[in-house]
Formats: C-alpha cells, structure tokens, sequence
C-alpha cells in the first residue's frame, strides 16, 4: 500500500463514510519499505491538486517521515529551467522540454510512490475499526455486523 | 486533407469509437467522411500525415492509413479522379523508391492479376527505382467486392502513411500470460477498451473489479497509472510469481502500477473525491462467478460475533460473509461511484452483458454522465456491450435530481438476475406464467 492510495482511502463503512474523523486512516504497527519505482513527472503534476494535503502531512508525522510543508506546492513547484541530468534515475513520460523535475518533485514521487506500507493495520478514528493490511494488500472487507 | 483508414473487419461496433476517442485523447481534427460497418475502408479528413500517422499508431483495430489519392466505382472513374485530386502530388515522387500493392477486401488476386491493374497507372511520372522491400513510398490500390460478386463495387488509391496498433494484440495474448482465470478478459478488447476509456501516460486507472487484472494491465500499456481491487482476496493474491503483479512484471510494465487492496465496491473505502481519470470495469455478470456483496442474505449478523472472548472479525483467517445482489443494482453502484470519483471529462468504460431477446434493454443512464459511446459484442444467443461514459462538469449537471435506486426483489442469485437466470434456461423465450 503505497502512501498516495492511503490519501484516498476512508473507512469503509457507509455510517462513518460522511463523517470528517474517517478520513484519512491511522496507521498503526506499520513496517514500511522503499520500492524502486519509476519516476513520471507528468503524473505527479496530475495528482498533486486532488491530494488532501493536511492528512498527507499528517501521515508522514504520524509514521516519522520527514515532513512536508504545511503548504500544498503548485505545479510550478515541480519543475524548473535546465537539462535532463544523466542520471541513473528512470523517468517516465513526456516532459517539457528544457524543463527538469525539481528536488521537490523528487522527494514527493520518493515520498507518495515508493514508500509502502507493507505490514499492519489502518485504523478509522471514527468507529475504532481496524484493517488489516498484510504484504502490502490492504483488506476493507467488513463484518456483517458493519455493514 | 483526405485518408483511408483501413480497419480490421471484426468488432466492427467498436471502430469508430476507439478512433474518435483518440482523436479526443490527442485533441485531433478528425472527420469522418465514410463509414460503413460492412467495410474496411474509412474515408476522413485530417490536418496532416504526421497527425494521421499518430492518430492511428495505437489504435487497436486499425490495420493502417493512407493518403487518399482518388477513388470510383470502376477503373475508368477511379483514375479520372486520381488525375483530378492528385496530380499536385505526384512531382514529389518522381525520383524515389516505391513500390505497387494491389489489395482486395473479399477477393484475393493473383499476381497476374494485379500487373495489368498496376500498368494502368503508368501516367503517373515515377522514375525512382522500384523495390520490394524497404521502399521509400507504397502506392496502395483497394478493390473492395460484395462477397462473391466477380468484379470490385468500389476502388482507392493511396499512398501508404503507417500503420495501425494490432501488433500490440499479440504481445498480451491471454495464451501467453502467467496469471488467468475464466474470466479473464480478452487482450485485443481489453485493449479498446483502455483506448475509448482515454488511458494516457500520467492519468490515473482504477478497476474496481480488477480479478486477474486485464484491464489495468491494457492501461498502464498506454503509460496510465493503475489501480485494481477485487472482493476476492486469492483473485487478489493468487500465488506466488502467479498474480497480478507478475503479469505487469511479464509485461515491463510494473512502473505503471500503483496499488491493490480487497474490497467491495458497494461499501467503497476510496474517499467521495473527483480524483480518477478514468474507471474500467467488467462487474461480475453472475454467472461463471456470484454477484456478491457483503453482508448476509438472511439480514441478520446485526451484531459482532465473538469466539472464545476474541470478535471473530478480528481473528486469522476470518471471512467475511456475503449475499447474492442484483446486477442492475450493481451498475446503478457504479454508476453512482463514478459520478463521484471521476474528474471532469474522465470516462466510465463498463461492460455489460444482455440477452439477444432484451437487447433494446434500458442503457442504464446518470444525470452526471454522458453516455460517449455503445459497442456490442454478439454471441449466439447473448452479447456483451462497452458502455462508456463521460463525466460532465458540474456546471453542464444543474441541479441534482435524486435518484430512486432500483430496488430489485428477491435473495437467490436467480431470482436478482434476470440475465443470470436466462443463461442457464438457454434464452428461450420465457413461457407465459399462468393465471
Ligand atoms: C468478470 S470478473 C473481472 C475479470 C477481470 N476483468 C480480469 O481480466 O480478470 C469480475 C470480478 O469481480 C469480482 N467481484 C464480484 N463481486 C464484487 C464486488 N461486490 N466488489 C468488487 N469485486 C467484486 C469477482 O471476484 C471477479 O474477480
Ligand atoms: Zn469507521
């Protein structure tokens, strides 16, 4: 489960669905691990406004990463005059040419689509349910109890 | 300027709108001057052979284009309008390499054929050599026959421009994949389907009926990113190096993917937010597998079950209860879900299946969505179609009027699926219930 999907994961009950506290889940007893992914500027600019920036900086407090801003940066944040540097890091997609990806725009592909949360549990503050995720699968099935 | 299109005559419903959707995708002038379903040959109007070039490059079930040089009923006709329309052209070939090829659609011609048929086009000025392989242009004659009939109903010439993208069919063939199932779905359709659905490199896939993963696969093959879930976990799973994940890893195309969890779609854990480009489904028709959702038939297991002190639900190994749903149901769903998840102009591409007897049956429709385009697949006694629709902008819905769900009677798979239950009766017609 990286921690992009995790911005767009709610509790799945329909009674805590409309309520603010399901949103977004608390990890708790996470392993992370990094997986070597590709970079695509063009979909990190995609995504990038349709996060929910207070709980992607929440996240990363409660799991200990090194934070980001309290700002959501625009697009223009992402890329910046220059050349392509030669390096050993794949890029995927177009990208404008004379235009390079920022440290930013690294650190964010870094941060939402290589870190995942392999083992452990996402809890809703709302009802206290807790699923469980297991070799990075998240499950959101539910009891017939809380349907 | 004027093109042929060359289709592959198969999935003939679902030619026009995979070019169109890439003439949306590509924001490409495309018209279309003719088309018909019992013919390969699509003539259009597009700005230029670079455009047409791209336009065609990864579409599915386009064999080629050219630049339409003339065309007729009869020989005579064909080359009065290849001397009217052309001739402005042919001073850019005088010197380089090309070749002839003479092509009948429901007629094969010999090579004595066809050398009296490319003699006649001797008036034109080409003094460049003639090669076989590798030339630097290919002049193309199209003679198209009404099945059986001894002479061409209608002829083109053109100049070859590119090829279309049926190369890419083979490469996701389902014979070759590592990880199927029954319900796997085909790789050429998957593919038009990825291609009406606008998949494109940075846009953002979700399937949430993924199974095996065929459609996100067909999608992150056009550079999308995807996304797939599934209300069975061991679909989900699978084995080890036999799973989703290894079939993008056969395919080179594991940068593409995202992310997979279990859920069901009627009780969604993605958030109310406009956050998909597009959404790709085949829902479970009920048949080969259950239509199930979570929750029990009998409406009971209103409370939590515990074993030995600890909630079951809890416990290793727990599995969730499910019950039987409706499949109109189900497409009303995801509909709704669709309404709420897809960006502006983002696409809901689904299959449905009908019996032949109720192929007129109501297109399930969404004030926020538009349906963009209605293709069908027909076997014997049933057919399957595409449906795909575009997200309006808010500002194109007005006001919201609500919606009253279908509410579907009945607790057996049989008695909530109309097409469920014509399958196993073999779709004969229904015999009149007495009174
Ligand atoms: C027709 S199959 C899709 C096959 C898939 N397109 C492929 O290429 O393998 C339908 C899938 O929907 C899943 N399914 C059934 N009910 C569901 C539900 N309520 N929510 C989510 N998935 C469901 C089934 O487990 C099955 O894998
Ligand atoms: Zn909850």
């Amino acid at each position: 489960m990286k921690l992009l999907t995790l911005n767009f994961l709610t509790c799945a009950r329909k009674a805590c669905k409309p309520l603010p506290t399901s949103f977004p889940l608390h990890p708790a007893d996470a392993t992370l691990a990094t997986t070597e992914t590709a970079f695509s500027p063009a979909f990190l600019r995609n995504i990038l406004p349709r996060l929910d920036w207070p709980a992607l900086k929440g996240l990363c407090d409660e799991l200990g990463l090194p934070g980001v801003g309290d700002e959501a940066p625009g697009p223009e944040a992402l890329f910046e005059d220059g050349e392509l540097p030669e390096s050993d890091e794949d890029i995927v997609g177009e990208i404008e040419a004379g235009k390079r990806p920022t440290k930013l725009a690294h650190d964010l592909h870094q941060l939402l689509v290589e870190t995942v949360m392999l083992e452990g549990k996402l809890v809703c503050a709302s009802c206290g349910h807790e699923y469980a995720v297991k070799e990075g699968i998240a499950n959101f099935l539910l009891p017939s109890h809380l349907v | 300027m004027e093109y042929i299109v060359r289709f592959a005559q198969t999935h003939e419903t679902f030619r026009r709108p995979e070019l169109e959707a890439l003439a949306t995708l590509w924001n490409i002038e495309l018209k279309i001057v003719t088309y018909s379903e019992d013919s390969p040959f699509c003539v259009v109007r597009l700005p230029s052979d670079d455009v047409a070039r791209k336009l065609v490059s990864r579409a599915i079930l386009v064999d080629s284009v050219y630049e339409l040089w003339g065309s007729g009923p009869n020989y005579e006709a064909l080359h009065a309008d290849v001397k009217a329309k052309s001739q402005g052209k042919w001073d850019k070939y005088t010197t380089t390499s090309f070749r002839f090829n003479v092509h009948g659609y429901q007629c094969k011609l010999t090579n004595k054929e066809q050398r009296p048929i490319i003699e006649s086009f001797s008036y034109l000025p080409f003094d460049g050599p003639i090669k076989m392989k590798d030339a630097d242009v290919q002049f193309w004659v199209f003679e198209e026959y009404e099945m059986y009939a001894p002479s061409p109903k209608f002829l083109y010439f053109s100049r070859f421009i590119g090829p279309g993208g049926r190369d890419t069919v083979l490469k996701y063939d389902l014979k070759k994949r590592r990880y199927i199932s029954t319900t796997s779905m085909d790789a050429e359709l998957a593919l038009i389907t990825a291609n009406i659905a606008l998949a494109r490199p940075g846009g953002l896939f979700y399937d949430p009926f993924m199974g095996t993963g065929g459609f996100p696969i067909a999608c992150a093959h056009f550079g999308a990113m995807t996304t797939g879930s599934d209300i069975d976990a061991r679909s989900i799973r699978g084995k080890p190096n036999r799973n989703v994940l290894s079939n993008y890893a056969q395919y080179d195309l594991t940068d593409y993917w995202l992310d997979w969890f279990i859920s069901d779609l009627t009780n969604t854990p993605l958030r109310i937010s406009r956050f998909l480009d597009g959404i790709v489904c085949d829902p479970p028709y009920g048949v080969r597998e259950g239509l199930k959702v979570l929750g029990r038939k009998d409406g009971g297991g209103t409370e939590a079950v515990y074993i030995n002190g600890v909630a079951a639900h809890l416990q290793e190994g727990f599995i969730p209860p499910k019950r039987a749903y409706s499949f109109d149901a189900m497409l009303d769903d995801i509909l709704d879900f669709a309404a709420q998840t897809l960006v502006d102009r983002g696409r809901l591409a689904i299959w449905m299946p009908t019996a032949n007897e109720d192929i007129e049956l109501a297109i399930p429709e969404h004030q926020c969505l538009k349906l963009v385009a209605n293709c069908i697949q027909m076997f014997n006694k049933w057919s399957r179609r595409l449906l795909t629709y575009e997200r309006l902008p808010d500002e194109l819905v007005g006001e919201l009027i609500p919606r009253t769900k279908r509410i579907v009677e009945g607790s057996n798979a049989d008695e909530l699926n109309n097409f469920r239950r014509k399958y196993f009766e073999g779709f004969k017609p229904s015999t009149p219930s007495e009174k």
